[in-house]
């Protein structure tokens, strides 16, 4: 069996000492940590290794000798041999490195004190040599990456992995690395951080800062919440606040909130990188607001688009009229039913009428509220776009109403229609069986049947045209609506923090580990150099995307055809109502 | 070190280079032959000799240079991400396989499996367009399962060599993994 040494970079150059690390459990393999220096007494590293393995929760063993030969430091072959009975283990590793050479010596003593010869990588051996590779890494960036589970399985079965094994092992030692060089202290040791904790002031002062900043913002959230519920309760209130967007909106960002706000340190990386997520997308969307905020207010440009907000209603509501005009007469050459027209045409000519009467009424008040509606855009860009979204959604409130008025009435057509179509074949619709069954009916019933079947379909023609008028306006509207949802989702669900840790600090994003033969030496093990294979970003950014209350259509494009010939109301989207929270 | 006259599939010559750097840690290079430069020269002309004729015809020079911009990303794209220099194919006993595909602008893009998830590598025969070609691929061991197989990953995807050479190093990947 081949034996793996994982052995860190920073102790490449290291005084002699006692290794010490871990053995991986189940694998014929073993981590090297740090290693501590002569001199030392054996009853403080035993004490040592004890209150670490408490705190870290893993087995740290003395794994055995190191020995990097020194002008003047000769004969330590047998004060290191010596070792081994001070510290009983399974196998004591003697590693040591000759000057000049590149390669490192290994020699694995048994527990019965059997010798085996040094491990020699050529051919023809007994069965008993042992095989040594050694697999060096980079200490403090295994330590700080988390690898990512591979692609299509579930985290649970990756439990046996090796590999992942020892990153878990580095990562949890981080309190073993808290002692560095400068401390006066019985033990001496090095690993990464021996030459000194670096650390940064803005950082730690951030972090100081932060805990009160989170209970302050939990609390005022929390107040914001409750307080307010009373009056959300009442169901015409909530019923608008779930159509408005605007509204959808703040309870999202509220909810981050309280989620970035919770006092309580992420234990996983998972957690940790939603809540850095968050935040990042947080400042940026409050950034890119304030610079919205900045170009808006300047050179008088609401004044400039509040006057040309009504003088546009105007125009549409113009164009509708003609557009009436145009279906009151004979469109496209198409011969309609008079009255039905005429009747059809003015009640919406109506509506256009009362509709433009209250846009003028509000004329000389929008600039005040446009000016303070902009002052929402400092909570951000998001809340600028859903305002943007629900003023267009309001001032084609009309083109909505005819909607609905035109689908209404040829949904009332179509079913009236095929039911009596059914009465003039003599069929029926069983509503118990679900299915067509025949029926007789009496002569009157025909008769009736029949007459009002021949009104219907000869009336078809001009309602089909008024309601393939009014969905077509109405699918312009929601595209337009849709394409600014688009914007206000990617906003709020693209992972900034994931991103930007992806392409600046590509290894705390492992996918895997990258393997490098280093150039051998006859007569030495085999060394290779373990990196770490990033994840790649469009991965990463799959993987860290922000949950959010995706208003995507639910139908597939043939449902949504058949909706749209039967005549059923389309909800392109429905914002998720959050009704569990009243609970 | 050792090199024969190998090629792949569609006859073109390719080279494989086996390197043994211990008794259980072989390494193979197959590589694909580079790019050619009468490719090269036969595409920038075509490209330039027509952005010529739009330029007579339009006399704009902003066609001439979007067709030098074309010409040069065109080349960068090819060589960064299209065109592989060499496959590699790394097996250590008792640690893992690792597969990597070296482009010619000299990016490297690896993939490292680890022992414990290989059931063995085999030499599969697959339809590839109209004709059956051999080709050398890990079999991944399902965890639930024990004699199932949960994916297979094909090696030399690019290269594909002929039978001679994926057996050439069958071989010399059996000898490892029968080792552990």
């Amino acid at each position: 069996m081949v034996l793996k040494i994982f052995f860190p970079q920073c102790c490449n150059r290291a005084d002699s000492g006692l290794l010490v690390g871990r053995w991986v459990p189940g694998f014929d393999s073993v981590v090297v940590l740090a290693v501590i220096h002569y001199p030392f007494i054996p009853g403080q590293v035993k004490k040592y290794l004890s209150e670490m393995q408490s705190a870290i929760q893993l087995e740290l063993t003395v794994l055995g000798s190191w020995s990097m030969p020194k002008d003047g430091q000769e004969g330590m072959d047998s004060f290191l041999k010596d070792l081994s009975t001070i510290f009983p283990q399974g196998r004591w590793l003697q590693l040591s490195r000759e000057l000049g050479k590149r390669g490192f010596a290994c020699q694995v003593i048994g527990r019965d004190a059997a010798v085996p010869p040094r491990g020699q990588p050529k051919e023809g051996g007994d069965d008993e040599k042992e095989k040594v590779i050694f697999i060096h890494y980079d200490q403090r960036k295994v330590m700080l990456s988390h690898l990512h589970p591979a692609h299509g399985q579930e985290p649970a079965a990756e439990g046996v992995s090796e590999l992942r094994l020892v990153f878990q092992t580095v990562a949890q030692s981080q309190p073993l690395f808290f002692l560095d060089k400068y401390d006066d202290g019985p033990i001496k040791l090095t690993h990464w951080q021996s030459e000194g904790r670096e650390a940064s002031i803005l950082v730690e002062l951030i972090k100081q800062a932060s805990v009160p900043m989170c209970c302050v913002l939990l609390r005022a959230t929390g107040v914001r919440v409750t307080g307010s519920w009373r009056v959300l309760n009442m169901w015409p209130v909530r019923f608008v606040s779930s159509k408005l967007s605007t509204c959808v909106q703040l309870s999202h960002r509220t909810e981050h909130l309280q989620t970035i706000s919770s006092p309580r340190r992420a234990q996983q990386h998972a957690d940790f990188m939603r809540k850095a997520n968050i935040f990042v997308s947080f400042l940026v969307d409050i950034a890119l607001g304030l610079l919205l905020i900045s170009w808006l207010y300047r050179e008088n440009r609401i004044g400039r688009l509040a006057n040309t907000l009504v003088p546009v209603a105007d125009h549409v509501a113009k164009e509708l009229q003609e557009l009436l005009q145009w279906l009151m007469g004979a469109p496209a050459g198409l011969k309609m039913n008079r009255a039905l027209d005429q009747v059809l045409g003015r009640f919406f000519l109506y509506h256009i009428h009362l509709w433009i009467s209250y846009i003028h009424l509000l004329s000389p008040f929008i600039e005040m509220i446009l000016w303070y509606v902009g002052l929402s855009a400092c909570l951000g860009l998001t809340f600028a776009l859903s305002v943007v979204s629900d003023i267009v959604a309001l001032l084609t409130f009309h083109i909505y109403c005819f909607y609905v008025y035109g689908a209404r009435i040829y949904c009332l057509k179509i079913y009236g229609l095929s039911s009596l179509w059914r009465l003039f074949r003599g069929k029926k619709w069983n509503v118990l069986r679900q299915r067509v069954d025949s029926c007789s009916y009496d002569l009157d019933q025909l008769f009736i049947g029949t007459l009002l079947f021949t009104i219907l379909l000869f009336l078809l023609p001009t309602t089909a045209l008024y309601y393939l008028v009014f969905t077509l306006l109405r699918l312009g509207v929601v595209l337009l609506q849709g394409f600014i949802h688009l914007m206000i989702d990617i906003i709020n669900s693209f992972p900034l923090f994931a991103g930007g840790l992806r392409l600046f600090r590509p290894y705390r994003l492992a996918e895997g580990v990258k393997f490098k033969v280093l150039c051998e030496e006859p007569g030495m093990s085999l060394h290779l150099m373990m990196e770490i294979n990033p994840l790649k970003l469009s991965t990463a950014v799959q993987q860290y995307r922000i949950p959010t209350y995706s208003c995507y259509p639910k139908d597939s494009w043939a449902a949504l055809c058949k909706k749209l010939f039967v005549g059923d109301l389309i909800y392109p989207w429905t914002p998720l109502h959050k009704g569990s929270k009243e609970d | 070190m050792s090199e024969e006259k190998f090629t792949d599939i569609n006859g073109k010559p390719i080279s494989l280079e086996c390197r043994s750097h211990s008794s259980f840690c072989r390494e193979f290079v197959v590589s694909a032959p580079k790019v050619s430069l009468r490719a090269v020269m036969v595409c920038t002309c075509a490209v330039w000799l027509s952005a010529y004729a739009a330029f007579f015809v339009t006399k704009n020079t902003a066609v001439l240079s979007s067709a030098i911009v074309t010409t040069l990303v065109g080349m960068m794209v090819h060589i960064h991400l299209i065109k592989i220099d060499h496959e590699r194919l790394l097996i250590v006993g008792s640690l893992g396989v690792q597969v990597s595909s070296c482009f010619a602008s000299g990016r490297e893009s690896a993939t490292f499996i680890e022992m414990s998830s290989i059931k063995d590598i085999v030499i599969n025969e697959a339809i590839h367009m109209q004709r059956v070609i051999y080709y050398l691929c890990i079999l991944l061991k399902e965890p639930s399962d024990p004699n199932g197989v949960s994916g297979v990953v094909p090696l030399f995807q690019s290269s594909k060599p002929r039978l001679n050479c994926l057996v050439k190093i069958y071989k010399s990947c059996q000898e490892i993994l029968g080792q552990c």
